[in-house]
């Protein structure tokens, strides 16, 4: 799968760039017998022969998700400059890396050790973007990150950094999408530390193609009295691994985690979560709910560290799922691992399908079967949407999944 | 107002020594250590087994040697050195007691410090035993009684000599020496254990019991269980267990196949206290276990545990639901203290249409112990309208403990129904409060909190066992049961 590869040109760490160069040297792609991908298949990924190219895409307007937002846009990975902003909000620097001078990518904490996927990414990183927000900035207006794959077999090694700043706040979205894309793979990585009292969003609309690849590995690192929340919304791609992270380092944090996943064709959607508490004195919320149709398959794998010594922590995790069809596969393993004993700790998982008796209840007030049906998939998804506070995030996933599943449920959330 | 507090309750926890800990001196006729072919089949001719059943023996030895031994589970242990173990041990005495006085004295006294006189208990409770002293059955009563109705319940090599067909037709079925490393062990070095057949249509009208315990010094014990309940048949099968004190940990793999055949029920419980180790974690058992049983139409197989002894535990009661509305139960309390290690759950695997499980876990961490919950409720393709319940709770009792838990759900049909919930949390100070408020001492409300907390799983064990298990818990937590 390396072969027509080049390797990067971005001036990353030295030693981070050999280290990644050593693990791939050194490791296989990961097969079910791991435990980590022990319900996702990547095989098909290493038969593909990938190659780096540059497209061009002629409007961004399908897939702008904010309309008064900070875009970047990226092709394949690589920087579109003429569909990017020109203008940048005060308090913050946002920069593609390709235009980073050598030492100012200051990060990587990105574990490579035995993790092919994020040492490709280092390896072979097409490009990236750097978001400094400085201290104290309060950023209203979203920064918008527009990814999209383009062509045949085309691989985006991508990587975010966000440096939030102490007492900062702002808003990220991002999107990745695919135009004309056939069997593509974006290989998405993400550094993101939220500094002392900074408030960070991410919102993540997921919406490539049946056919595409994409793995994705967010490393959040948290500093005392801050909250990080993502809302993860994946609603196409043939496979997709969500790999996060979040290391609670600092006292008094909130961490909450959302997804929403509605799978429908033969789609594959692998949530990996982490959540380690290292310090006491935290919460954290993980909500993921799912609608599984066709013959898809969805795995949802949450975890939960709490350290030695972290007490009062309270950590809750959910994860809810609907099967709608025979063919459908739900593999869900929430897990806690607790070192600590003044904690209220919980997870609960369900699998299940529509309340046959509520349909009907909703058929005998005169609603047809089908917006029965979309109604109660509506009440399932929306206590995971619900969470999202930004607006026109919510109403492009609504738009969303009225071009894909013919479901209109805006109307439902408004009334 | 007693001043007794969660810390002292958490000292008392440490300080709680292992009660059976004793040794009984019977001359022993043991083979010397080490595994090898020879080994097997020097087992297989003192056992006077027929040829098919050296000839698995060996197939199982051979599968063995290809494995590696598994290292997934969340516990951490010196692996056992297979070639500095001895294979066999059995009390010397070959002949068959004619009454029960003729039982060497010795023994009989062992049995009373479990709490097991047999003269007793044939006469007031009803149960017969089949006590195995480490590897050869010495004892078994009612046995008469039992014959009558059809049931056959007697040791492993008395089944091989006068059952074969039966053994030869179901052994291995539920638990293939394949299977995993401890069982493929299991298969090739098994020296004893308890065999068990329900006649189709029989309510098996007392609870089965077998007491094990090793006590031969660096003696792994390979137990082999097989219970079958024929058509529409019922029996309650109990095992329980306790070991002397020993300092070098001691290897026990057994293997436990139950076969429900339709319309049947199996209920097996077990108490297991073995040698936990000292307060320094030294010494103790390792308890690496294979327990599967197989539902056919209708069936039901409940397996309820108490686990408050050994070193490591590494075991996972199963049910495999294959037939249509079968019902698979799992009821657990697994107690760990000092430098205790737990890794215990249960398989639901439902093949069959309507098939129903609910697992239901409590684990209490006490110490510097680690006590995990480790379960799979796998929904094939066709089990249409499958149903699961799962509640898997810890409580923690000091702050150097842990609780973990590793549920995996996999779901392939959508009318399936599945729940699963944990929660991990200590004995809430509110709780106690409340119990203070309403003049219940701390120690009390400590007890009561546990026991409520126990409850749902102690209700499900069986008369006479529900005495042992809370003897048990209260040795594991006294302070703070009763």
């Amino acid at each position: 799968m390396l072969e027509g590869l080049t390797p990067t040109s971005i001036l990353l760490d030295e030693k981070e760039l050999s280290l990644a160069k050593n693990t791939l040297a050194t490791n296989q792609l990961p097969t079910t017998r791991m435990e980590a991908w022990k319900y996702t298949r990547v095989a098909k990924l290493g038969k593909t022969n990938y190659r780096s190219s540059e497209e061009t895409i002629e409007s961004l307007d399908a897939y702008r998700i904010a309309a008064d937002a900070t875009t970047f846009v990226f092709v394949n990975g690589h920087f579109s400059e003429e569909l990017s902003s020109d203008e940048m909000p005060e308090g913050v620097s946002i920069s593609p890396l390709s235009s980073c001078m050598e030492g100012e990518i200051n990060s990587s904490n990105l574990v490579l050790e035995d993790e092919i996927f994020t040492a490709l990414n280092t390896a072979f990183l097409t490009d990236g973007v750097l978001i400094d927000i400085e201290a104290k900035a309060i950023i209203e207006k979203p920064i918008q990150i527009i990814h999209l794959l383009k062509g045949e077999a085309a691989l985006s090694n991508f990587k975010t950094i966000i440096n939030a700043g102490d007492f900062s706040k702002a808003g990220i979205i991002q999107g990745f999408f695919a135009e004309d894309a056939n069997k593509a793979f974006a290989n998405v990585t993400s550094e993101i530390s939220v500094g002392k009292n900074a408030f960070l969003t991410i919102d993540k609309i997921q919406y490539e193609a049946e056919n595409t690849s994409h793995i994705s590995t967010e490393q959040v690192s948290q500093e005392k009295d801050s909250t990080f929340t993502i809302n993860t919304i994946t609603l196409n791609g043939g496979l997709v691994r969500n790999n996060l992270n979040i290391e609670v380092i600092g006292e008094n944090c909130e961490t909450n985690l959302n997804g929403t996943y509605l799978l429908k064709g033969k789609q594959h959607v692998d949530n990996h979560t982490v959540v380690d508490h290292t310090v006491p004195n935290c919460n954290s919320n993980e909500l993921y709910k799912g609608v599984i149709d066709d013959q898809a398959t969805a795995v949802f794998n949450g975890k939960v560290f709490v350290r030695r010594d972290a007490q009062k922590i309270n950590a809750f995790q959910s994860n809810g799922n609907v099967l709608m069809s025979d063919n459908a596969t739900v593999n869900s393993k929430p897990e806690l691992e607790i070192y600590a004993d003044d904690v209220k700790c919980s997870h609960g998982s369900t699998t299940g399908q529509l309340d046959e008796e509520a349909v009907f209840y909703l058929r005998a007030r005169g609603l047809s079967e089908k917006s029965a049906r979309k109604l109660m998939v509506s009440a399932f998804i929306g206590g995971a949407l619900d969470k999202i506070e930004n607006k026109d995030v919510l109403k492009y996933t609504y738009k969303l999944l009225k071009e894909r599943f013919a479901w209109d449920f805006e109307s439902d959330f408004n009334s | 107002m007693s001043s007794y507090t969660e810390n002292e309750l958490a000292k008392d926890l440490e300080n709680q020594e292992y009660k059976f800990g004793f040794t009984t001196d019977i001359g022993s006729d043991t083979i010397p250590k080490g595994l090898n072919e020879d080994v097997i089949r020097l087992i297989s001719s003192k056992k006077e087994e027929p040829q098919w059943m050296l000839d698995y023996r060996l197939t199982a030895y051979r599968a063995w040697l290809t494995m590696t031994e598994p290292e997934w589970a969340h516990v951490h242990y010196t692996k056992p050195n297979f070639q500095e173990m001895a294979y066999y041990s059995a009390p010397n005495q070959t002949k068959k007691y004619e009454s029960w006085d003729d039982v060497d004295p010795e023994m009989k006294e062992t049995m009373a410090k479990l709490g097991i006189s047999l003269e007793e208990q044939k006469h007031l409770t009803g149960v017969a035993v089949d006590f195995v002293m480490d590897s050869v059955s010495v004892a078994t009563s009612f046995k008469s009684k039992l014959a009558e109705l059809g049931i056959i319940f007697c040791s492993f090599s008395e089944a091989v000599q006068d059952h074969p067909e039966l053994v030869r037709a179901n052994m291995g079925t539920v638990v293939p020496h394949t299977d995993n490393f401890y069982a493929a062990l299991n298969s090739a070095v098994f020296t004893d254990g308890s065999f068990c057949y329900i006649p189709k249509g029989v309510r098996c009208p007392m609870e089965l019991s077998t007491y094990f315990r090793i006590n031969q010094a660096e003696t792994g014990q390979f137990e082999r269980t097989l219970v079958i309940a024929d058509e529409g048949s019922y029996v309650s099968y109990l095992e329980g267990c306790t070991a002397p004190q020993r300092d070098e940990n001691q290897l026990h793999a057994a293997v436990v196949e139950l076969i429900a055949k339709d319309n049947s029920e199996i209920k097996y419980s077990t108490v297991q206290n073995w040698y936990p180790g000292d307060k320094n974690g030294k010494g103790g058992i390792f308890n690496f276990v294979t327990k599967r049983g197989i539902c056919d139409t209708n069936a039901k197989i409940s397996w309820t545990q108490v686990e408050t002894g050994s070193a490591v535990t590494w075991k996972y009661p199963s049910c495999i639901l294959k037939g249509d509305n079968s019902i698979g139960e799992f009821y657990s309390v697994a107690v760990t203290n000092n430098y205790q290690q737990a890794d215990t759950g249960t398989k639901m695997i439902h093949l069959g249409k309507g098939t129903k499980s609910t697992i239901i876990s409590k684990g209490i961490s006490a110490g510097k112990s680690q006590n995990s919950y480790r379960g799979l409720v796998q929904i094939h393709k066709n089990a249409h309208n499958a149903r699961n319940f799962s509640q898997c709770d810890s409580l923690l009792m000091t702050d150097e403990c842990g609780a973990h838990t590793f549920p995996y759900i996999e779901c392939k049909n959508s009318s399936a129904k599945i729940e699963h919930e944990a929660t991990t949390s200590k004995i809430g100070e509110d709780q106690i409060f409340y119990c203070l408020q309403r003049g219940i001492s701390e120690e009390k409300a400590i007890s009561l909190i546990v026991n409520g907390y126990c409850k749902e799983v102690l209700n499900q064990l069986p008369m006479e066992f529900a005495v042992e298990a809370q003897k048990l818990l209260t040795i594991s937590l006294e302070g703070s049961v009763g």
